[in-house]
């Protein structure tokens, strides 16, 4: 207790802010891979596999980020895995990224229109050019705005590595808050900081969206 | 190496567990209803013609979606607190889940005003409604109508976010897991029955959102379609 703010302070913060960025590019990146991966398999000829990531998607689905983040956390320690807080929260974040991309990106690729799929069926192509020359030139189209969008989400959800120890920009401001308990100012700069990365993705996204037109893929992530 | 679960011994809190499944739908029941309340209300100024008002709608709005629940929570902990305001954790929980829960609704209600085409209410307005029964009638009922579905997955987010109230120790169920993985030591078991509680909370919600839209909305229920 005791002390001002003071430039260290800010230092410290600014640090955090820049892992916040790392781990939501961290979580990007790792859940768009395995998140791509799930749409393809959402629509799979195998029945299996289309049964197999819906049941995926559910699960994390129902299950809140924190407790995702609590049994990556404990969940690898059990197995033997002696895990820094960074791997723990990378792998959790890209599991849970990993099922709303992946449902976002389904969408977006089954809403490029039935007579695409049947011409290029109709052309011959085979299910892998079909996909790559067709359909996913398209679908990323329709998917981007809702993606940019969903990076938000993901920023704001980075949040929650702090409850495993993982030193970003809400966990830097509750240890500067340990040292000065000065509680309202330090969460207040915390807020602006998040404010400040999410707003212009915010902004971009609604950008893209009209520019679109109306979008058929709607998603509210909390 | 080697797992080695033993979930008898985290099963027999059973009691506790349901208890904290019980506390957290209380949370997001009353968090919902305060929420609707407070996103529609915001919903609605942002439509006036009152610079200031719609002015103050967005910005609530913007910045309350644009900066993470668990930053919101301490900031109306600690901010109620340096006020002189004491009040339990729950009741800090409810208030700040109807903060973070009404930006978001309201967000999908505008969307839900915007889709009411204008010559209804204009119609409305040849026949004489009060400004009040043209809201009610023609603007707010058929809007949620058409919103619905998207209300109630937001809400069931909310129910899944109220997780993060543990970290003021709010009586929640994550709350409760943290209380009994400390005292038994087999934090990953207990996670596991968490989530599986949360999945089946998640799909009670859902169900219990889709009998009450069939009650709500007969014309949906009788057409298949909204308005």
């Amino acid at each position: 207790m005791g002390g001002h703010l003071n430039i260290n302070h800010l230092i410290f913060l600014g640090h955090g802010a820049l892992w916040t960025v790392g781990l939501s590019l961290i979580a990007l990146i790792g859940g768009g891979t395995v998140g791509f991966a799930i749409a393809l398999a959402r629509i799979s000829p195998l029945k299996s596999v289309r049964l197999a990531s819906a049941a995926y998607v559910q699960l994390v689905q129902g299950t809140p980020l924190l407790v995702i983040l609590f049994l990556g956390y404990f969940g690898l320690a059990a197995i033997g895995l002696q895990v820094s807080p960074l791997v723990a929260a990378s792998a959790s974040l890209t599991l849970y990224v990993a099922a709303y991309l992946g449902e976002i990106w389904r969408g977006s690729i089954q809403s490029v229109p039935k007579p695409q799929w049947e011409a290029a069926e109709g052309l011959a192509l085979s299910r892998t050019q079909r996909m790559l020359k067709v359909i996913l030139p398209q679908a990323i189209r329709i998917a981007t705005p809702p993606t940019v969008g969903f990076m938000v989400q993901i920023i704001k959800n980075t949040s929650l590595a702090s409850v495993v120890g993982f030193v970003e920009l809400m966990r830097s401001g509750q240890i500067v808050n340990n040292s000065l308990f000065e509680p309202f100012v330090i969460y207040a700069i915390i807020a602006v900081v998040y404010f400040a990365m999410c707003y212009p993705l915010s902004l971009f996204s609604q950008r893209l969206e009209r520019r679109m037109g109306r979008g058929r893929v709607n998603l509210a992530p909390a | 190496m080697g797992i080695q679960l033993d979930f008898p011994a985290v099963l027999e809190r059973w009691p506790s567990f349901l208890g904290g499944a019980a506390l957290t739908l209380e949370l997001a029941a009353l968090a919902t209803m305060f929420g609707a309340l407070l996103g529609t209300l915001a919903a609605v100024g942002r439509g006036t013609h009152n610079a200031l008002i719609a002015g103050a709608c967005k910005v609530y709005v913007e910045t309350i979606r644009n900066t993470p629940l668990l930053v919101q929570i301490f900031l109306v902990y600690f901010g109620l607190a340096s006020l002189g305001l004491k009040f339990s954790a729950f009741t800090v929980a409810v208030a700040a889940l109807t903060i973070n829960v009404g930006a978001y609704t309201a967000e999908i209600m505008r969307a839900g005003f915007e889709a009411i085409p204008r010559g209804q209410i204009e119609a409305a307005e040849g026949l004489a409604l009060s400004r009040v029964q043209i809201y009610w009638h023609i603007i707010l009922l058929p809007a949620v109508e058409r919103v619905y579905p998207a209300l109630t997955s937001q809400f069931v987010l909310l129910m899944l976010a109220s997780s993060v109230c543990s970290q003021i120790s709010a009586e929640e169920l994550t709350a409760i897991a943290n209380y009994i993985q400390s005292d038994t030591y087999r934090a990953f078991e207990t996670y596991i029955i968490v989530a599986v509680l949360y999945v089946i909370l998640s799909l009670v919600m859902r169900a219990g959102f889709w009998g009450l839209g069939l009650v709500l909305f007969p014309r949906r229920r009788r057409l298949g379609t909204p308005l």
